[in-house]
């Protein structure tokens, strides 16, 4: 065994990290958002010292959901790092196919996404842990509606951001959503989170829909208010996100990034 | 004389102090082929990229079709298409699926008969079910000209077709694109780095150099002009002019 060899090895792996704030970032990134997530729900389990009500629905609920969420955002980006990883982009763009063309097709596979990775966690759930997802309830619905685009519009932020710095920010595609994961309120409640970072989770449709879910599981009505928020912040990000988005591509135009990005 | 299909105007791109390509202006005739032809890093591929309308020109006019790029893009498109070695298709697909997504691009109707005609004329029988990722370069650069062909485009931009095909199929390539030309009148802008190539396939040639063009014209009269008698002597000169003068058009 040679230490010089070695040692290149090392070397080859840390000029990239010297670079690289993304790959830095990551580092840091999953411990942080971990504690974080962890932290407020054992805040949140604290309060009921150990007899929370309807633990399994809340917490595997929440995951199902989230889930839904994560699927559709990845619909969205995985189907571009595709053509990236496949290079693509050049055929695509280079046909009379429109941005917004391409953005309607993501979209469209990361419903069917969503409906398939759905159907085996409902199973999942039911088989091993006997929970019934439907049993919750056909006012769900809306916001399973209401998640997924969500997930869209950090697809879509995601996508552009790639698109316009490369494969140097690939990682975003499995990492930024999780960035919005402390502030949706999946697993504990809005009131659990110190006053400044909820005034943040207002501001997003997530924490809305996840507000709603505990709603309907505890006492079982519609809750008209969550699922307003939800519409319309959801509503404003996609039309600003989409808008951004088509910008972005007229950037990576002008910069000629469109046919670098994968290279 | 036949009329100006691809119409450039002064097309000029810059990335930040770098001039990639400088105040280009050239036509391509219908029915055409034309030759660009320059040393890595000329512009060839920045000048394709800006008509196929995936880089933006930081000045300049392309008109298609009398049809100013910018404002008539969808429509230029559909009648538009290109093949480059540097481009791939997607590798998980197989070359039918590949070419069912492009037919399905450019809108195409008898997409099965299409399919079925490209694949007889470019002898890709033996791997037209074949998924991408185990074609050889060779035949997957006939997958990318038939993905070109498949929408019979009015104009084509190929970008050194036949770089990786053996001397069989190059020959059959270039026939082929030759016969398309005689019969449809597709306009063709055509680069590659096989001067034989360019003389055989190129009704005019333009040289490339520094995003500026140095030479305009037909294969003879530019060897002639440059006093040679080779056009690969002709690159090699210009190739290798630190300043090559900018020729009279």
């Amino acid at each position: 065994m040679k230490f010089h060899r070695i040692a290149a090895l090392l070397s080859r792996h840390l000029y990239l990290y010297k670079r690289s704030f993304p790959r830095v970032m990551e580092i840091i990134y999953w411990p942080f958002v971990d504690l974080v997530i962890w932290g407020f729900i054992t805040l949140y389990l604290e309060r009921f010292k150990g007899t929370m009500p309807s633990f399994v629905t809340f917490f595997l609920g929440a995951l199902i959901l989230w889930d839904v969420l994560f699927r559709a955002q990845q619909g969205i980006t995985i189907s571009f790092l595709e053509e990236v990883w496949s290079r693509n982009l050049m055929n695509l763009f280079a046909s009379p196919l429109k941005p917004s063309e391409f953005l309607a097709a993501t979209m469209l596979l990361s419903i069917a996404k969503v409906v398939t990775v759905s159907f085996v966690t409902v199973l999942a759930a039911l088989f091993f842990y006997s929970f019934n997802v439907f049993l919750l309830g056909l006012s769900l619905v809306p916001f399973i509606v209401n998640l997924i685009v969500t997930g869209w519009c950090i697809g879509v932020l995601t996508t552009g951001l790639i698109m316009r710095y490369g494969q140097e920010v690939e990682v975003l595609a499995w990492g930024l959503v999780f960035l919005f994961q402390p502030i949706s309120c999946v697993f504990y409640p809005m009131s659990v989170l110190p006053e400044w970072l909820r005034a943040i989770a207002w501001m997003n449709p997530a924490a809305h829909v996840f507000e709603g879910m505990r709603r309907v599981i505890t006492t079982g009505g519609f809750p008209v208010q969550d699922l307003l928020w939800a519409m319309g912040l959801n509503a404003l990000y996609l039309a600003a996100l989409i808008f951004w988005f088509h910008r972005m591509f007229a950037v990576c135009k002008e910069k000629g990034l469109l046919v670098r990005v994968g290279e | 004389m036949a009329e100006a299909v691809v119409q450039v105007q002064n097309l000029t791109k810059r990335f930040g102090t770098f001039t990639a390509v400088d105040g280009i202006s050239f036509e391509i005739r219908e029915g055409e082929i034309l030759g660009l032809l320059g040393p890595n890093g000329a512009g060839k591929t920045t000048t394709i990229h800006m008509l196929l309308g995936v880089i933006t020109p930081t000045s300049g006019a392309i008109r298609v079709f009398g049809l100013p790029f910018d404002q008539h893009r969808e429509t230029i498109l559909n009648q538009v298409n290109f093949s480059s070695t540097y481009v791939s298709l997607p590798q998980a697909l197989t070359v039918e699926e590949n070419l069912r997504v492009a037919a399905g691009l450019y809108g195409l109707d008898r997409v099965s008969e299409r399919i079925d005609d490209i694949v007889t004329r470019l002898e890709m029988q033996e791997f037209r079910s074949k998924l991408t990722r185990r074609l050889s370069s060779g035949q997957m650069t006939r997958l990318s000209l038939a993905k070109a062909f498949l929408s019979e485009p009015k104009v084509l931009f190929l970008d050194e077709p036949t770089a990786s095909l053996d001397p069989d199929i190059a020959a059959k390539t270039r026939a082929m694109i030759q016969e398309i030309r005689r019969t449809t009148r597709m306009t063709v802008l055509y680069t590659s780095h096989n001067m034989r190539e360019m003389e055989e396939m190129s009704d005019r040639i333009i040289f490339l150099q520094r995003g500026r063009i140095i030479a305009e014209g037909t294969a003879d009269a530019i060897k002639a002009e440059c006093g040679e008698t080779d056009l690969e002597e002709v690159f090699l000169k210009f190739a290798r002019e630190p300043e090559a003068p900018v020729h009279e058009r």
